[in-house]
């Protein structure tokens, strides 16, 4: 038996004997899925123990080193992992913008004791991280922001706004994009990171047309950051001034998330499922379901490609926009079909039936796929800009 | 007959744009219905409002207190009433119920119409079984008892069903439940016994029901039309309420094609109006065209159902696939062209998207009617 077939096959004796039946079910609602944080609780004792399990053996994130609270696999044990996590239906045992985001950052970025202190907060589900970059006037065209901050010597005094800070209310730490030199564009942003809980930070929910307040608007209003929080621990990531480079080394791992690559759900073939549960299909939905199931295979295959190939740095560094760009097209898609084959059973809202109302507010959270970490149309401008060299784009 | 609005036509388009538009306000209506948890989905002031105007009983032939008007001048109203998102029963009671009171006696119009008239009451129809629209299968039954019927069965998707002072069942009074015959319209009152309605809020914040019928006993004189001649009814019925949802679904679509527009006037990234964006020009252009179309094929389809032309269930199901089709993609550019600000409740577009998804869905969505269409073609 070579290695990995070793690997995988403790990883599924593993699985088979820490992974709670529970653990095994659908992800349905936010909360079916441990964030992580000062302030979480966790739904159900189930959830507590494949967090903890997970947590202690590295597996909240398995490819981080283990100095940094990772189990130090390989990409390829890391994929053999995936797999068999989704063989048998495992959720995540932690989600959070810390694994997805602010890690991959610092691990390319940080210094040493940033990686320390703040992967391993990350990794063992401490501190729940938010990502401030978004400002009114700056969504799509985010070199734009404002949010300015004095220099001070040792500190920052940072001062302007925010907006869709997607769980803010929540967070405990936040990254965030802050000018620093207001003559200098590009190079004029510095990447920061500091406590919510700091003078001066303050939020307010906006409610989702789902009906969910996932996201805020955030005010900062004097608020001071420490250039440093201990030896070889700035708070700030890569240098003054450049974090523009960290952002956008960062929206390529927050694209790759929210394209859904990896597999699951969002990408799953649904044809049959919608039979089991609709019965009888009328034709042409059916056709239109057929060629979902088509785009969403071929789709699962090329993510299984891009994370290869992605791990040993043979993708195109701009192949993320396309990743996320297919992607989140194709989960808009799925849940309109699966709205479809629901019928007036899915329109509802509060019923008990559908869970008070999961299908639609669902269906509905996923137009936010296209616009969030960048929209389609900004993802299209990259790939024409970037992968085609295309003249003047 | 030409495709385009004669002067009456025009004169009442103006009359409802100004009125929908005022009186019929997304913030005055279905916001202030929908923040206050409303258990009908919809105010009677306004419903009273669309008597005064006339709307109520528009369909209503003359003889009957009516204004005998047809379904090309219920699409205005409908159209406007698309556009302002306004909640009312005007689907269901104007078109749908008074398009099936039409086959009644004298004893049924007399007792059901001027109420409706006056906007005093509210009607339904009560068709679907089942989360998807088959009413080709009827299997509620109404059995003979005495000198009337007993009713059994469960009817879903009936909307504002807790709210009607009567429906419009379609049951079954013999046969198989897949036969096209058999088929009995009735009209039963709100106070019937054994009738009971589990009412849910829909993804647009108006209020359907699953009403279950246990026995319920009702009079002879309940039956609209023939018994076991219903079916014809019902298909008049079906086909006058898709092109009433096709008028609405052109409202629908072109609200949020204009609020969307208007914002590409509006905001601004990179140093630009995103409207100066040709990759968003030629969008909006394109859906400017699927709009029109649609519209154009709801007016055609309203022409041909008041002309009696045979042709007209085709294209009731031609126009109810396209305006799906249209308003679908007028309501997902909508909120993709608004960026961030198009995923919140405060602002209007994401309203647009749930109406028109309750609205696919009601009397078939866009992959059913093609199936009808590919059906009726012959193949
Ligand atoms: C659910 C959700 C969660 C989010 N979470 C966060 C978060 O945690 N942190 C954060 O900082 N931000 C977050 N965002 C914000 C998100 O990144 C922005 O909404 C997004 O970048 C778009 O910016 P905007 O909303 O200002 O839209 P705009 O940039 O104003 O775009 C409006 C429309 O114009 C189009 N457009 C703009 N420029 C061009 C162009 N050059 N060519 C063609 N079309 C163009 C856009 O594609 C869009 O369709 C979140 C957004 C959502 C919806």
């Amino acid at each position: 038996m070579s290695d990995l077939e070793a690997f995988r096959a403790q990883t599924r004796e593993w699985l088979e004997a820490n992974c709670p039946p529970e653990m095994r079910k659908p992800v349905r609602d936010e909360d079916d899925v441990y964030w992580g944080g000062r302030n979480a609780t966790f739904k159900n004792d189930a959830q507590k123990a494949w967090f903890e399990t997970c947590r202690d053996k590295g597996y909240t994130v398995p490819e981080w080193p283990k100095e940094y609270g990772g189990a130090g696999l390989s990409p390829a044990e890391g994929k053999i992992l995936r797999q068999e996590m989704s063989r048998i239906g495992a959720r995540p045992p932690l989600s959070s913008f810390g694994i997805w985001m602010l890690g991959p950052a610092l691990l390319h970025f940080g210094t040493e004791g940033q990686k320390k202190r703040f992967l391993n907060e990350v990794a063992r589900g401490e501190i729940r991280w938010c990502q401030g970059y978004s400002e009114p006037g700056s969504g799509s065209d985010l070199v734009s922001m404002q949010t300015f901050g004095e220099d001070k010597g040792d500190h920052w005094v940072v001062n302007g706004q925010k907006i869709w800070t997607s769980y803010a209310d929540e967070a405990d730490w936040i990254f965030c994009l802050v000018r620093t030199d207001k003559q200098n564009k590009y190079q004029g942003i510095t990447f920061m990171l500091f406590d919510m809980a700091g003078e001066g930070v303050s939020t307010k929910p906006i409610k989702l047309i789902s009906g969910n307040s996932p996201f805020c608007e955030t005010f900062f209003d004097d608020v001071r950051v420490p250039k440093s929080y201990g030896e070889d621990c700035p708070g700030y990531v890569g240098e003054i001034n450049r974090g523009w480079d960290v952002a956008k080394y960062l929206l390529g791992h927050e694209r790759e998330m929210i394209s859904g690559a990896g597999g699951g759900d969002r990408t799953a073939a649904i044809g049959a499922a919608m039979k089991r549960n609709a019965g009888e299909l009328d034709p042409v939905l059916r056709a239109e379901l057929a060629q979902f199931d088509v785009d969403a295979l071929a789709y699962t295959a090329m993510g299984e490609k891009f994370l290869d190939e992605l791990k040993v740095g043979k993708a195109h560094p701009a192949q993320p926009n396309m990743m996320k760009y297919a992607g989140t097209e194709l989960n808009k898609r799925r849940h309109e079909l699966m709205m479809a084959a629901g019928g007036s059973r899915a329109l509802e809202w509060e019923s008990e039936d559908t869970g008070g109302g999961k299908p639609s507010r669902n269906w509905l959270r996923t137009k936010a796929n296209s616009i969030e970490g960048g929209t389609s149309e900004v993802m299209l401008n990259v790939i024409s800009k970037r992968i085609l060299d295309l003249p003047g784009a | 007959m030409p495709l385009y609005y004669d002067d009456d036509q025009t004169m009442l388009a103006e009359t409802a744009q100004a009125f929908m538009a005022e009186e019929g306000a997304i913030a005055k209506q279905l916001r202030h219905w929908r923040d206050r948890d409303c258990k009908d989905g919809f105010g009677h002031a306004l419903w009273k409002q669309f008597a005064e105007m006339g709307f109520t009983g528009m369909l209503v032939g003359e003889d009957d207190g009516g204004l005998g008007m047809g379904h090309v001048e219920a699409g205005i109203v409908l159209e406007n009433i698309g556009r302002n998102l306004t909640p009312s029963p005007f689907l269901a009671s104007s078109v749908l119920a008074v398009t099936a009171l039409k086959h009644g006696s004298d004893d049924l119009r007399g007792r059901w119409l001027p109420g409706l008239i006056e906007g005093e009451s509210i009607y339904t129809v009560a068709i679907d079984e089942g989360a998807k629209h088959r009413p080709d299968t009827i299997k509620t039954k109404a059995e003979k008892s005495g000198n009337g019927f007993k009713l059994t069965g469960q009817k879903d998707f009936v909307l504002h069903g807790a709210s009607s002072d009567m429906m419009v069942v379609a049951a079954r009074t013999s046969g198989s439940d897949d036969d096209a015959d058999g088929i009995t319209l009735f009209a039963v009152p709100k106070d019937a016994a054994n009738m009971s309605h589990d009412a849910v809020r829909l993804v647009d914040s108006s209020m359907a029901t699953h009403t279950k019928f246990d026995g319920v006993e009702l009079d002879g004189d309940a039956v609209i039309g023939e018994v076991d001649g219903g079916r014809e009814v019902l298909n008049a019925m079906l086909m006058a309420g898709r092109v009433g949802a096709a008028a609405e679904g052109v409202g629908v679509a072109s609200g949020a094609m204009d609020m969307t527009v208007e914002y590409l006037k509006q905001r601004k990234q990179f140093g630009k109006l995103i409207g100066e964006f040709q990759a968003l020009q030629h969008r909006a252009a394109h859906l400017y065209s699927e709009v029109e179309i649609a519209r154009a094929v709801t007016i055609k389809a309203a022409q041909l159902l008041d002309g009696g032309s045979e042709k007209a269930d085709l294209m009731a199901s031609v126009a109810k696939a396209k305006v799906a089709k249209a308003a679908g993609l007028a309501v997902k550019e909508g909120v993709q062209m608004h960026g961030g600000i198009g995923m919140t409740d405060e602002y209007d577009i994401g309203l647009y998207m749930k109406r028109d998804r309750a609205l696919q869905e009601f009397l078939g969505d866009q992959y059913y009617h093609a199936g009808r269409v590919a059906e009726m073609s012959g193949y």
